[in-house]
């Protein structure tokens, strides 16, 4: 009988592809280590879809910006994963918490599927899109738990945002426990397309897309956003950009969303066209009564 | 109003479409949909009530409206009554009995008298070994190159998707892969993005490659039914024509997609003549209508069937359920993927299909590759036309999980099934095989690596 096969003759194919190509063989299987290599990233990105959430987390990472704390009518990992539509919807607190007022943009932080990657990423991206963002009157941060994307949109509404800007866990793909996508929505409403949202995804340095690189991109199509009036593919057809930058689409694209990790498919990187560090933008402090127009950072 | 009454209590079923749903086994997606039966008693009354309804009820009771809904049209339009004749008098449970009886011819002959929604009722009262001991008799052969489908045979489809279509990266996949012996049912590449250009070169990459290896293998890049047209349009090499499909009009609008223009890209297809009249190439999966919000109240199995429907309307040389891809909102864990695709083989093959099954998982299903193993071992047994071949058994491009070249060697090797024989001659004249018919491992550096970049 041959012995294992530590190796193969096809070994040189690894150079040429991320995929798991030349892995050898035992008889009709895999030999140890190639199985229990898959087995170590299936448990990461299983564990990353389950692990808990920490808002906690995410505002003393974001401070001294404000934020506030919500979660979605799902009420635990497995409501959330089994009923999508209630990952879109705020429960009754947090939705009483968010009343009223009239600003350019919230910024939502969600765990999506992926928490670590909201841990990881999420503040700072925040940090820099802040920094960007001279001129513009932008709500407390809001952290969202067991979020989807659409989440933003009950977000969005009831702030009174001209956009909804949410930063998410994607789902994990096995080379990509914490990847970390983007969707922007002009004139947040309950029952918006993903056709009407843009997205940057496969936020994850030093692998995927960098903080500054993210950050442009989004800038520039925050702008865009308040310029034009829209996001979606309306955006995409003026961009100039086909391709580059990414739409949603259809209602097909909903099982994608929040689904296919960001390599899945083409993000804008376009340099934005100007990134100079801008003056800071005027940020509120709370939500609701007379605190809704705070003071800037 | 259907109804019956089991452990002295009384249930009703409002309609065809009520039943159907009610007596289903449990899915996430049903629940999903709240359609799903409240508690296991309702779900047994509802098989008990389903059992005893007449099969002509399927031929007047439509589960969406005929006037809005093409598939219901071309569903009902195209039913054989003469084929129907044998099983005109029969029951859904007593269609469950004739069906573990009937031999082989039998089985064939009923196809085109069964509406897919008496399939998939006929399904939810089947346990996982009928479904699997109705299939394993009812085979589909389709021919290309090769010929797909045989007894004793189970084919692969080679998945040699990267994340950004580089063509050394896929070439290297392919190159992999055939030393596994698979690509015998297609050479399928789901591109990155879809455009034109790309597609186009990648169905150049496959046809150089299988072209000078003389390969009896069909190539395929799953892009949009409108790109491969243009595609064609082009002089591409196009073998089979892709398309993703459903069970209803409005959730085949969400793939963009109509049944006219289903039947324009396979003439487009047939047009340049490079196989025989089998050049389709349909991706189904349980969901679907429901994540386009197209299901019309429907269940997704039931759905399913219908979306066979479509696909047997075109005469397709590959279907495949990508049974556990849509995520657990549909699908929740090992078992109901594991049910939704024996139940998916078995409506494909009692409709006429060839039907494959892409084994698969995402990273939020409550599944991994045991849950995969068994499936797999399954469908072997069941007589599924090919599975998928993922390096590794992850897609870097779509990100999850299916079934690896390893797991073909293993399903082959255990259940002593072979490659489509035009293939397995190909694999013998490359001395790929060894004295037992096996795949064996190259002891000198392989002819195939040549074309590595």
């Amino acid at each position: 009988m041959k012995p294992p096969v530590p190796t193969d003759p096809f070994a040189r194919l690894r150079e040429l592809t991320s995929a798991r190509v030349a892995l050898g063989r035992s008889g009709p299987g895999l030999p140890t280590g190639a199985m229990l290599d898959f087995q170590r990233d299936h448990a990461l990105a299983r564990d990353a879809v389950h692990a808990p959430f920490e808002p906690e987390r995410i505002a003393a990472a974001l401070a001294p910006l404000p934020s506030i704390v919500v979660h979605s009518q799902a009420v635990d990992r497995g409501a959330y994963l089994r009923r999508p539509d209630l990952g879109r919807r705020l429960e009754p607190a947090s939705a009483e918490a968010l009343r009223g007022g009239d600003c350019d943009l919230v910024i939502v932080v969600g765990d999506g599927l992926s928490a670590p990657a909201a841990h990881g990423h999420a503040p700072a991206i925040v940090a820099r899109l802040i920094a960007a963002l001279a001129g513009w009157t932008i709500a407390p941060i809001v952290i969202a738990g067991l979020a989807r994307v659409a989440l933003a949109d009950d977000i969005g509404e009831r702030m009174g945002a001209r956009i909804s800007l949410i930063l998410l866990g994607e789902r994990p793909g096995l080379s990509a426990p914490d990847s970390l996508g983007a969707y922007l929505t002009w004139n947040p409403r309950v029952g918006r397309l993903d056709s009407e949202r843009n997205c940057a995804s496969n936020i994850r340095p030093p692998d995927g897309l960098g903080y500054d690189q993210a950050a442009a991109t989004l800038t520039w199509l925050l702008r865009a956003a308040r310029a034009r009036g829209m996001t979606g593919v309306g955006l995409k057809d003026e961009s100039g950009n086909e391709g580059r930058l990414l739409p949603l689409h259809g209602a097909t694209g909903c099982t994608h969303l929040e689904g296919d990790p960001g390599n899945t498919s083409p993000v804008w990187e376009r340099e934005g066209p100007d990134r100079g560090l801008p003056a800071e933008a005027k940020l509120l402090r709370s939500v609701g009564g007379s605190d809704w127009e705070g003071e800037g950072l | 109003m259907y109804a019956t009454t089991l452990a002295g209590q009384r249930f009703g079923f409002e309609g065809l479409r009520t039943l159907l749903a009610k007596a289903t086994p449990a899915r996430s997606g049903d629940e999903l949909a709240g359609i799903a039966a409240s508690s296991h008693i309702e779900r047994v009354a509802a098989r008990w009530a389903l059992a005893e309804v007449p099969l002509r009820d399927f031929l007047h009771e439509a589960v969406v409206a005929y006037e809005s809904d093409e598939v219901t049209r071309l569903i009902l339009d195209s039913h054989d009554a003469q084929a129907f004749a044998p099983i005109a008098h029969l029951t859904v449970g007593a269609l469950r009995e004739w069906l573990l009886a009937a031999p082989a011819e039998a089985l064939i002959a009923v196809g085109p008298g069964l509406t897919p929604e008496m399939v998939a009722g006929v399904s939810k009262l089947m346990r996982n070994q009928d479904l699997i001991a109705v299939a394993a008799r009812r085979r589909v052969v389709t021919r290309f190159r090769g010929t797909v489908g045989l007894p004793g045979r189970l084919s692969v489809r080679l998945q040699p998707n990267h994340p950004t279509d580089d063509p050394a990266g896929i070439a290297a996949s392919i190159v992999d892969g055939l030393s596994y012996g698979c690509g015998d049912a297609v050479i399928g590449i789901n591109p990155a993005g879809d455009n034109l250009a790309s597609t186009i070169s990648l169905l150049n990459l496959i046809d150089d490659l299988r072209t000078r290896f003389d390969i009896p293998t069909q190539s395929c890049v799953l892009a949009h039914v409108t790109t491969t047209i243009e595609a064609i349009e082009r002089g591409a090499p196009v073998d089979l024509v892709f398309q993703s499909i459903a069970g209803t009009q409005a959730a085949n609008r969400g793939f963009a997609v109509d049944l006219a223009l289903l039947a324009q890209g396979r003439d487009a297809a047939l047009s340049l003549a490079r196989g025989g009249g089998q050049v389709c190439y349909f991706e189904t999966g349980q969901g679907s209508a429901l994540s386009a919000d197209a299901h019309h109240v429907v269940d997704q199995q039931t759905l399913e069937a219908r979306a066979y429907g479509v696909a047997r309307a075109f005469d397709p040389f590959l279907v495949n359920s990508v049974v556990g891809f849509i995520g657990p909102e549909y699908l929740y864990d090992g078992n109901q993927i594991l049910r939704a695709g024996l139940e998916d083989h078995f409506c494909g093959k009692l409709l006429g299909l060839p039907m494959g099954v892409d084994v698969c998982h995402t990273n939020h299903a409550q599944a991994d590759q045991d849950d995969m193993d068994n499936l797999l071992t399954l469908l072997g047994v069941a007589g599924v036309n090919f599975i998928m071949g993922v390096p590794g058994a992850d897609d870097v491009m779509l990100g999850y999980q299916s079934t690896s070249f390893h797991d073909a060697l293993y399903a082959r090797s255990a259940l002593n099934l072979r490659p489509a024989p035009e293939f397995e001659a190909w694999l013998e004249g490359m001395g790929m095989l060894d004295a037992a018919g096996q795949v064996r491992l190259p002891d000198s550096r392989p002819a195939l690596l040549d074309y590595a970049p």
